[in-house]
């Protein structure tokens, strides 16, 4: 029998009176990457924070490749390991000095350990700062380093933690190509993000989670297609035609229609609750009618859903209400 | 341009180089609690060696404190700063040591806010090795405090009559006691929020605890009342057992005091440092 990456059942941490994880129910196989989705405040840092064994639930049952979070930490913890959403390296020590402390930490010998850290940071592109303090790292080349840490030993389960927020796209993209490098050696990662993309590009399954609990889990084809296919993003010459062209939308696309704070910008979601057409022919036909109006387009694009849509779609509440700051 | 170094922004992750590293060679078998402790300790050493100014702190503090109360005391308490010395030293170099061992605390608190702390939660090694190796880092610092009292202690005049031997058992036996009150230092790093509430503790309980003490003046010379805390203080006792060491005579009592004191305080502190640490 196999058991799956993590189980958890109705898992609950509250912090005073804020319940953080409510009711948590996850199932996450081996073999992949699992994309939890879901605004700041969401839970997602709490929740991975229990299954690494850094915090105690307060109820419910985690498990990790069949081990309890709480009773067997020691066992979840020979197998996991994690890139939290602040850098778990340390920045006064060098490169170098961060990965033989954790390779000697892991029970490798002296030699063994350097020959360990020499190999990574060449892998990692760091060989020529490996002797640089970490303060001295760009935000990129930093990211690097703690995933490198993080598969050392490399793990069965790898959790990261919103590991591109904050990232320049490049550095972002290194990233990306990282974590699918080492899903295809065999390693199950558990990733958080804030970005519907992200999680597009990297997951097999994404579970949604709003206020502590999983709202929406599925593939990434499916939860789009319960949210709709894509959106359109239009931009008007001028501001003053926007309430028509918010008209004409609605009506042609039978959709919801979203004021951006750029005066002269909409974006309307189309596709979705299961109609045929194609996103980009509904899209050209909505067009059509804003020319008819006399309404001049100066930009369009199509564009896959936003976080913000899903989440609108999922709980009629958008996603950025709680990521203000 | 064919280049063969790489910096942060042509790097491009290379599946060949990083299946290299990813290649599941076997784990290791996990370290020891004395070989992790001991890397802890090494991490603390690097610390230092990052960051060399916080030897100010060990160096410097202590030959001030000396230079201050053996000149600002010795001619009122004991005729000549010299005379008072002899008195004053084995005194003045546990409050030193002792006052430095809040540095752990900070150290502690410091390093709890930073991402590289839950990495060092998530691994499967012996809980407490993490805080073992700060004390093992701070124990450099109360040898360099120590040995620096004891130099400016024999340039200003000091000759302790148990010699050598006398005056080194005196900082072993200090060394030993620092070790397990730093535990104290440990548990508030853990249990309070910031580094500012750390150092304003400390100063709460190192100031009486160091000055209501037989460090400065005989506790014969006091009133009642004070004399009763002076004598349950734990560092009168260290103190008095350290003179006795440095003078040639140990003083059998003192020093099972100083003992049982340094298992009540391992016990007590080290296990609501551990139990903080499991939690936080």
């Amino acid at each position: 029998m196999h058991d799956p990456a993590i189980r958890t059942s109705g898992l609950v941490k509250a912090f005073g009176d804020t319940r953080a994880v409510d009711g948590l129910d996850l199932e996450v196989p081996t073999g992949a990457v699992y994309g939890v989705l879901g605004p700041n405040g969401a839970g997602k840092t709490t929740a991975v924070r229990m299954l690494a064994t850094l915090i105690r639930p307060d109820s419910g049952e985690a498990t990790v490749f069949g081990h309890d979070v709480v009773r067997e930490a020691d066992a979840v913890r020979s197998r996991v390991s994690l890139t939290g959403q602040y850098a778990s390296v340390d920045e006064e020590m060098t490169g170098a000095e961060n990965l033989i402390l954790l390779a000697r930490l892991l029970g490798h010998r002296k030699p063994a350990a350097k020959d360990r850290a020499a190999q990574l940071l060449e892998a990692f592109g760091l060989t020529e700062a490996a002797d640089r303090q970490v303060k001295t790292y760009s935000g990129g080349m930093r990211r690097r380093l703690d995933i490198a840490a993080s598969i050392l030993n490399t793990p069965d389960l790898l959790f990261l933690d919103e590991p591109t927020t904050g990232l320049d796209p490049r550095s972002r993209n290194q990233v990306w190509d990282i974590i699918r490098i080492v899903v295809a050696h065999g390693t199950t990662v558990l990733l958080t993000t804030q970005y519907l993309e992200e999680a597009d590009r990297l997951a097999g399954r994404i579970a949604v989670i709003d206020h502590g609990k999983v709202i929406a889990e599925g593939t990434p084809g499916e939860l789009k297609s319960s949210v709709g296919s894509g959106s359109v993003h239009v931009r008007l010459r001028d501001p003053a035609t926007r309430p028509e062209a918010e008209r004409l939308l609605a009506q042609a696309l039978d959709a919801p229609v979203y004021l951006e704070s750029d005066p002269v910008a909409l974006t309307a979601r189309i596709g979705g609750d299961g109609r045929e057409e194609a996103a980009a022919e509904q899209a050209s036909r909505a067009l059509g009618r804003l020319a008819a109006a006399g309404i001049v387009v100066d930009d369009f694009s199509l564009g896959q859903p936003s976080l913000d849509e899903v989440f609108l779609a999922l709980t009629d509440h958008p996603a950025t209400q709680e990521a203000a700051a | 341009m064919s280049t063969t170094t790489e910096t942060g922004a042509t790097y491009a992750p290379a599946a060949e180089a990083l299946a290299t590293v990813l290649a599941p060679g076997v784990r290791p078998p996990r370290p020891s609690a004395w070989s992790a402790s001991v890397t802890f300790g090494w991490r603390a050493m690097l610390k230092i060696k990052h960051v060399p100014e916080q030897l100010f702190d060990v160096t410097a503090f202590p030959i001030m404190m000396t230079l201050m109360f053996t000149y600002l005391f010795g001619g009122a308490l004991a005729g000549s700063p010299t005379e008072y010395l002899q008195f004053l030293l084995p005194g003045i170099m546990v409050t030193s040591v002792v006052m430095i061992t809040m540095y752990t605390g900070v150290e502690v608190n410091k390093d709890i806010e930073k991402g590289v702390f839950d990495r060092f939660r998530t691994l499967p090694i012996w809980r407490p090795s993490v805080m073992i190796g700060y004390l093992l880092g701070d124990m450099l610092r109360y040898t360099m405090a120590s040995t620096v009292i004891l130099l400016i202690g024999l340039i200003l005049g000091f000759r302790p009559q148990g010699g050598l031997g006398g005056a080194l058992a005196g900082i072993a036996l200090l060394l030993a006691f620092s070790f397990a009150f730093s535990w104290v230092w440990t548990m508030f790093g853990l249990l309070l929020r910031s580094e500012k509430s750390v150092m304003g503790v400390s100063m709460l309980v190192l100031f009486p605890l160091t000055f209501l003490s037989n460090v400065y003046v005989d506790p014969a010379t006091m009133p009642g009342w004070l004399q009763l805390f002076v004598n349950l203080n734990p560092i009168t006792r260290l103190v008095a057992a350290v003179r006795s060491l440095m003078a040639g005579t140990p003083d059998t009592g003192e020093l099972v005091w100083v003992f049982g004191a340094i298992v009540v305080l391992i016990a007590v502190f080290g296990t609501l440092t551990m139990r903080l640490y499991n939690r936080k």
